[in-house]
C-alpha cells in the first residue's frame, strides 16, 4: 500500500527549481532512501513533504488524502528528524521527549513512559537528566531520532541522519533504523552516503539537479552493472596527475578516484590487470593492492549521474562513519 | 480540541520555566520600577508624588518586559532552529504563536504589578480603579507582546531584535504622553502619539490611578484591541511567508 505519493513536485526559490517535477512514492513500511550530493533537493523535497516549504506545484498525499496546500493535517502522523539537531540545549533529554510528546497531543502519563522507553532503547537512560547541551553529537543525534518517533508516527523522514557523527554512533543509528523498520515504522532517507543507502534501503531514487535521475529497489538498479568489471588499486601516489593521460591510454575504461590514493577502473569486459599495472609503474606509482570488487549502488549511481563518490562528499565536514564494508540487507 | 491544548499549555510551561522565570529576568522586574522611580525622584526638581509616576512605571515595565523577550527568545530559537520543530508540530500556526506569546503576556502583567507592590508601601492606593487598571495592563502586555513578535518575524539575529526592539521603544517612551503630557506636544508631533499603542494603555492606567486621561476609555480599549489585532495578525502572516518558504 502507498502511503505517500509525490506527483509532478516542484520548488522555485525566486527563479531557481531547486526540484523540478519528482514523481516517487513510498510504501508502506519500507525504507525509501533518497541519494544525491549536496545541493540536489533532497532538504527540499522533505521540507515540502512535512510542509516546511510551500509546494510551487505538484501534489503529495498521505494514505491517498491530499495534503498539498495543508500539511497540519499529515503532521500528525509524520516523525521529523532534520539533518541538526534542533532540540532544547537547555532541556534535559528526558524533558526534551516529554515535550516533544506534548506536541503531538500525548497525554502526560503517556509521553512520560514513552520518554523513559525510548531513552533505555537508544541507550541514553543513563544520560536522561543531563541537558541537551551537554550531549556528544551522536548522543545529541541519537535523542532527536528519539523525539522524531515519541508519538509513534506512520512514517518517519531522516535527514541525513549519520552526516558528522562518528564512526561507532553512526553503526549505532543504522541499527536503531533497521530496528524501527523492523517494527514496521515507513522511513524516507536522505543520506549522500550511497553504501549507507545500500544497506538501509529497499528502493532507492537517485536525485541530482532537483531531478530523479534513476528509481527502483537496490537489486533492480545493481542489475544496471552486473556486466561490469570494476578492479579497486590502492597505489603509492596521487592518481590525479597521471588521470589524463591513462584515460587516453586506456579508451574503453572508466577511471574513479577512490579514498587514500585509491582508483576504481571499470572495464567494459574481462579485465587485464597487467596492463594497469605496468603502466602504473612506469609512472613510479607502485600498486600496493589490487581487487577486483561487485559493483555496488556506488557503481551504478556514478554510471548513472557520472558523479563521483569523492565529489558527492565534498563539503562535508567529516567522513559517513562507515562500519566494515559489505553486508548489503536484502 | 484536548490534544491542542496539551501543545499550547507545554509550550507556554516550558518557555515560562526557560526564559521567564529564570533569575535574571526575575531581578529585571524587580530593578526597573525602581530604578524609573528614583531616576525621577533624584532628576525632579519639585516633589514628586509615587502615585503620579505609578501608571508610567508600569506601563514602561510592561513595554521593556515583553518586547525584549519575546523578540529575543523567538529569534535566538529560529537561529537554534528549535523554532522548526513547533512549526512542525500537528497544531494551527496561530495557536503555536498565542502559545509562544503567553508566557511573555503572563511575564508582562507580573511585570506591571510589582511596583504597585512596591507603591504599596509608600503611599496611599486607595480610590484606585482597579478593573481598569487590570484590563489596560492585561491590553498592554497583549499590545506590547505582539509587537514584541513583530519585531520578532522581522529580524533574523538576536542584536537586530534589541536594536529594532529600541527603535519602537524609546519613541513610545517619549512620545506616550506619560512623561510630557499630549497636549504639551507639538502639534506636528501628535498624530505620531496618537499612532503608538502605548499612549492608550497609557492613557487609561492615568485614569484609572489618578484620573486625568485625556481619551475615552472605550476608545483607549477599542485602539488596543485593534492594534493587537493587527499586529498578530501581520506577524503570523510573515512568519507563513517568511519561514515557511
Amino acid at each position: 500500500m502507498k502511503i505517500i505519493e509525490a506527483e509532478n513536485l516542484k520548488k522555485n526559490y525566486n527563479g531557481f527549481t531547486a526540484v523540478d517535477g519528482v514523481n516517487f512514492h513510498l510504501n508502506r513500511g519500507e525504507i525509501f532512501g533518497f541519494l544525491g550530493p549536496n545541493g540536489a533537493g533532497k532538504t527540499t523535497t522533505i521540507n515540502m513533504l512535512t510542509g516546511m516549504a510551500k509546494i510551487t506545484e505538484g501534489t503529495v498525499k498521505l494514505m491517498g488524502v491530499d495534503y498539498t496546500r495543508n500539511a497540519k493535517k499529515a503532521q500528525a502522523l509524520m516523525g521529523i528528524v532534520p539533518d541538526e539537531s534542533n532540540l532544547y540545549e537547555e532541556l534535559t533529554g528526558w524533558e526534551n521527549l516529554v515535550f516533544c510528546g506534548a506536541l503531538y497531543g500525548m497525554e502526560k502519563i503517556l509521553r512520560e513512559q514513552r520518554a523513559t522507553q525510548l531513552l533505555e532503547q537508544f541507550g541514553l537512560a543513563e544520560a536522561a537528566n543531563k541537558s541537551f547541551k551537554a550531549y556528544s553529537k551522536g548522543m545529541k543525534r541519537k535523542l532527536t531520532i528519539a523525539a522524531g518517533i515519541i508519538h509513534q508516527p506512520e512514517i518517519l523522514f531522516l535527514d541525513e541522519p549519520t552526516t558528522g557523527i562518528d564512526v561507532a554512533f553512526a553503526r549505532q543509528i543504522r541499527n536503531l533504523i533497521l530496528k524501527l523498520h523492523g517494527k514496521g515504522t515507513t522511513i524516507f532517507l536522505t543520506t549522500h552516503y550511497i553504501e549507507e543507502a545500500e544497506r538501509l534501503c529497499e528502493r532507492v531514487a537517485f536525485i541530482v539537479q532537483g531531478k530523479i535521475v534513476r528509481e527502483g529497489t537496490v537489486d533492480e538498479l545493481m542489475k544496471e552493472t552486473q556486466e561490469d568489471n570494476i578492479v579497486q588499486f590502492t597505489l603509492g601516489g596521487d592518481f590525479s596527475n597521471i588521470r589524463e593521460e591513462m584515460e587516453r591510454h586506456f579508451i574503453d575504461y572508466s577511471f574513479m578516484s577512490g579514498k587514500n590514493s585509491g582508483v576504481s577502473v571499470r572495464t567494459p569486459g574481462p579485465v587485464s590487470l597487467f596492463p594497469l599495472v605496468r603502466f602504473f609503474e612506469e609512472k613510479n606509482m607502485p600498486v600496493y593492492e589490487a581487487k577486483i570488487i561487485r559493483p555496488s549502488l556506488e557503481e551504478v549511481f556514478v554510471k548513472v549521474t557520472g558523479i563521483e563518490l569523492q565529489k558527492m562528499q565534498d563539503g562535508q565536514n567529516q567522513g559517513p562513519g562507515k562500519g566494515p564494508k559489505g553486508g548489503r540487507r536484502s | 480540541m484536548m490534544k491542542t491544548w496539551i501543545a499550547f499549555s507545554s509550550i507556554l510551561m516550558k518557555d515560562m520555566r526557560s526564559y521567564y522565570l529564570k533569575p535574571p529576568n526575575i531581578s529585571w522586574g524587580l530593578i526597573f520600577p525602581i530604578a524609573w522611580t528614583l531616576m525621577f525622584f533624584l532628576r525632579s526638581p519639585v516633589p514628586v508624588q509615587v502615585r503620579d509616576l505609578l501608571s508610567g512605571v508600569m506601563a514602561l515595565s510592561i513595554l521593556f518586559g515583553t518586547t525584549s523577550m519575546l523578540a529575543v527568545t523567538i529569534t535566538f530559537e529560529r537561529k537554534s532552529r528549535s523554532f522548526e520543530r513547533l512549526l512542525l508540530a500537528p497544531i494551527s500556526l496561530n495557536i503555536l504563536m498565542l502559545a509562544k506569546t503567553s508566557g511573555a503576556i503572563v511575564f508582562g502583567i507580573i511585570n506591571a504589578f510589582i511596583p504597585v507592590i512596591f507603591a504599596g508601601f509608600l503611599t496611599d492606593l486607595s480610590g484606585i480603579n482597579w478593573i481598569l487598571v487590570l484590563g489596560s495592563v492585561i491590553l498592554i502586555a497583549i499590545t506590547s507582546t505582539f509587537l514584541g513578535l513583530f519585531i520578532a518575524v522581522s529580524v533574523s539575529q538576536v542584536f537586530e531584535a534589541q536594536t529594532f526592539s529600541n527603535f519602537f521603544r524609546f519613541p513610545m517612551l517619549f512620545l506616550c504622553g506619560l512623561f510630557i503630557p499630549l497636549e504639551s506636544l507639538p502639534l506636528f508631533i501628535r498624530p505620531l502619539s496618537y499612532a503608538l499603542p502605548l499612549t492608550y494603555g497609557a492613557d487609561i492606567l492615568k485614569t484609572a490611578i489618578i484620573g486625568n486621561g485625556v481619551i475615552a476609555v472605550p476608545l483607549s480599549f477599542l485602539m488596543l484591541i485593534v492594534f493587537s489585532i493587527t499586529l498578530f495578525a501581520y506577524s503570523t502572516y510573515n512568519v507563513n511567508r517568511k519561514w515557511i518558504l
